[in-house]
């Protein structure tokens, strides 16, 4: 087993990575879908739920990612984000606002003292089908601009074809360009289709300086799902044991209602623990959760539900 | 501030326990002169007071199912049984709320599993026997195969509504009709299912239920009027029934304890291995005839292992089954927790190293949390005798050669559950464990088309499936 403490800096070989990689605990796709079922069994109420809602609304990427997107769009959603609910102040902001690179400037300027960050997609996204250069300047305009995370895609067909080193390879530059700021890689789960391979890209994204693991692009079906953040959550817990490193779980992409969302919080609790509850350590990747969570936010206070008309649509 | 679940109690409103019950015989419920008291485990309150069948009770429960068995059910065509078979199976969905609720007040079982697993599993039953009623000629058993006639059923409290369909619906499907005594601490929905065969116009006598104790279970087997005995429960009380049923005959099944191996071998899926063993042990408060009580870890992986296990038991939660969030509740009655307690004291006695995560118990009612033995040796009495609790054995094996040895070292053979990535393992063993059903990356895992049933002392005869209808046919 290699010495993971040095894995990130030394150079590894290709045939050490993939070692290590495949010789991960398989994961069992009948008993992991299980387990994730059942944890969606909890049933959270009253003072629990008024705690998750609001700690999923600080958990948020609020995120647009469409062609259409405009400066305009996307200073309205700033404004959501640095104040989700205006006639109600004691709700929390959003975690940060999502955009494509060529709009950070625009959220930036925005968000400007408001404390959400701005996240930026880089790399090819979606596909993540381009030259590395072409990477790596997408990254570089993205900070340069005022991306405080930036949200890259892996190389699926890389990884898909074996070539681990090669995706190793990438995250490691791609981090090497971001410095401090934060890493969060998309496995993009949804291509690569079976437990075995999130386990290991996982592990191989966290061995090259992620800091934050995500599952999906949104872009992709299945986008998140309840067992693939189960896994995901399981190899942040078994790498923060083995190397000390926390690495936070970003979950994106069909996550629309409040219930959805608790139901992600539940498996965090009860899989990764408590220390991984907050915005820090994890993340709900979506656009119209956010409105769904302010609506049974104001139920669970004023005992009433108001109408989707008495949220803004942004 | 930290995510602490709110309490989240499933209504009791839903279910209307009437203060006294009396016996279901012939079609309607009748006076016994003796009573006895159901309690709730979880807060010792009294539930009800429920009649106790004398030997004269029996013998009328057991004419009222002969005069059915002889007029009515014996001579009608398969077609007609099987439509009132699905009727009671759609009346226990219809009230499978209620009736969950029930099993869990007087059980102690978590409301989880009653609703997620007891229900759905006990109408799945009855469905399923439903289609077998008008197919017997293709069931493998003969072209005319014939009912037994009046079968004697007694059925034990870990299960208390389940082990009933188990018993009922396949005795009803082959054309028998039935004396069923349920456990003396879980008497109720054995009662609210009387009210169901009512409601579904079951011929009277089809289905007569007698509650009561030892002496009522014993009435009811010694008697001369019944032509099949079927028991779940302990092996020692297996045993007399066998002695009395000997020389007669009445044909027999029985369905008795375990103590089986849960094999993990070092390319296991490691985190769903522990979901396994957690679910083997600790569902149902290990109440389990077919619990996986002996982990049998191979040693590379066996410290890897058992950490997981021990930071996953910390995250069980104890305490009210009603409340929906409720993994594991309360030990069904005081005499099993001082069982459980004796058991796992010897376990310490005899230098194995207990550990259980902090829980808070809550001050009434009957508890254990859940417990794992590590450092357990082969002769220690808690790798060999069931202890029916939250309560498991490490040991550790080298080889697989070795995991079958030890695994069959013992005097059951009930199940078995073997983790591991290689297919080929998976047939290796499972040819060789002495063990009446076999999991093979999973346990405790039911279904009504499987047969179910032991090897050695576990007992014999299959409930379930096909198989499950040999024990009802001549």
């Amino acid at each position: 087993m290699p010495d993971l403490s040095t894995f990130a800096e030394a150079a590894i070989s290709p045939a050490e990575l993939r070692g290590f990689l495949r010789g991960l605990p398989p994961v069992d796709q009948v008993g992991a879908e299980e387990r994730a079922a059942r944890l969606a069994t909890r049933s959270i109420k009253t003072s629990a739920k008024a705690y998750a809602i609001d700690l999923a609304i600080s958990m948020v990427d609020l995120t647009t990612l469409e062609g259409a997107d405009t400066p305009g769009k996307v200073r309205a959603l700033c404004a959501k984000a640095a104040h989700p609910d205006p006639a109600d102040a004691s709700v929390p902001k959003v975690a940060a606002v999502c955009v494509y690179s060529d709009l950070v400037g625009e959220a930036a300027g925005a968000l400007k003292g408001t404390g959400v960050g701005v996240a930026s997609v880089a790399t090819a996204f979606p596909s993540g089908r381009a030259p590395l250069d072409a990477k790596l300047a997408d990254t570089r305009r993205a900070i340069d601009d005022g991306a405080s995370e930036i949200d890259m895609v892996i190389d699926r067909g890389a990884f898909l074809a074996g070539d681990y080193q090669k995706v190793y390879d990438e995250i490691v530059a791609i981090k090497a360009e971001c410095g401090d700021v934060h890493l969060k890689v998309i496995l993009e789960t949804g291509e690569l289709v079976t437990y075995d391979n999130v386990r290991r890209a996982s592990w191989l994204a966290m061995l090259a300086g992620a800091d934050f693991i995500k599952t999906s692009t949104g872009k992709v079906s299945p986008a998140a799902t309840l067992p693939v953040t189960l896994v995901m959550l399981e190899a942040v817990r078994d790498f923060r044991a083995r190397t000390g490193r926390q690495i936070g779980v970003k979950p994106a992409g069909g996550i629309r209602t409040t219930k959805d969302a608790i139901k992600y919080l539940v498996l965090v609790n009860e899989t990764a623990g408590p220390d991984w509850l907050s915005p820090d350590w994890f993340r709900l990747g979506a656009s119209s959760l956010l409105n769904d969570l302010l609506m049974q936010r104001r139920k669970l206070t004023t005992g009433v539900y108001g109408g989707p008309d008495y949220f803004t649509l942004d | 501030m930290s995510f602490e679940y709110a309490p989240a109690p499933e209504s009791r409103a839903i279910v209307d326990i009437k203060p006294s019950y009396g016996l279901f015989v012939d079609g309607e419920f009748v006076e016994a002169k003796r009573s006895f008291k159901t309690i709730n485990p979880a807060t010792e309150e009294v539930l009800a007071e429920v009649a106790e069948a004398s030997a004269d009770d029996v013998d009328r429960a057991v004419a009222a199912a002969r005069r059915a068995y002889d007029a009515v059910w014996g001579p009608m065509p398969g077609t007609e049984r099987a439509k009132y078979l699905f009727r009671i199976a759609r009346l226990i969905q219809e009230r499978s709320r209620e009736l969950a609720v029930l099993e869990s007040i007087d059980n102690g079982k978590p409301i989880r599993e009653s609703r997620d697993v007891d229900l759905p599993l006990v109408a799945a039953h009855f469905f399923y026997y439903a289609g077998w009623a008008d197919k017997l000629a293709y069931a493998g058993f003969g072209a005319d195969p014939r009912p037994l006639g009046v079968a004697g059923q007694v059925i034990p409290w870990n299960f208390p509504l389940l082990m009933l369909a188990w018993k009922i619906a396949p005795a009803l499907a082959c054309g028998n009709t039935v004396v069923l005594k349920p456990a003396e601490t879980t008497p109720l929905t054995a009662l609210a299912f009387a009210e169901i065969c009512a409601q579904a116009e079951l011929p009277p006598g089809v289905v007569n239920i007698v509650t009561g104790a030892g002496e009522t279970g014993r009435a009811l087997v010694e008697h001369p009027g019944i032509d099949k005995v079927a028991f779940t429960g302990s092996t020692e009380v297996g045993r007399q029934i066998a002695r009395s049923v000997a020389g007669t005959d009445k044909r027999l099944t029985l369905e008795l304890g375990g103590k089986a191996a849960n094999i993990v071998f070092d390319d296991a899926p490691l985190d769903q291995a522990v979901e396994g063993i957690v679910n083997g042990i600790f569902f149902n408060q290990g109440h389990v005839c077919c619990a996986g009580s002996r982990l049998l870890v191979q040693e590379s992986v066996a410290e890897e292992l058992l950490d997981r296990l021990k930071a996953r038991m910390a995250t069980l939660r104890v305490g009210d089954p009603l409340d929906k969030n409720t993994d594991v509740g309360a030990i069904n009655s005081a005499a099993q927790l001082s069982k459980i307690r004796e058991l796992s004291d010897s376990g310490e006695a005899e230098g194995a190293t207990r550990w259980a995560p902090a829980c808070e118990l809550p001050e009434r009612g009957f508890w254990f949390p859940p417990t794992v033995f590590t450092g357990v040796a082969a002769s220690h009495r808690i790798a060999r005798e069931e202890i029916f609790g939250p309560v498991l054995s490490a040991l550790t094996f080298r080889t697989p050669a070795e995991a079958i040895e030890k695994a069959n070292n013992t005097p059951y053979g009930l199940s078995a559950g073997i983790w591991t990535d290689k297919g080929s393992r998976i047939l290796w063993m499972a040819e060789r464990l002495r063990a009446g059903v076999v999991w093979a990356n999973t346990f405790n895992k039911f279904d009504p088309a499987s047969p179910f049933g032991g090897y050695k002392e576990s007992g014999f005869g299959r409930e379930g499936g096909r198989h499950g209808l040999e024990a009802y046919l001549r």
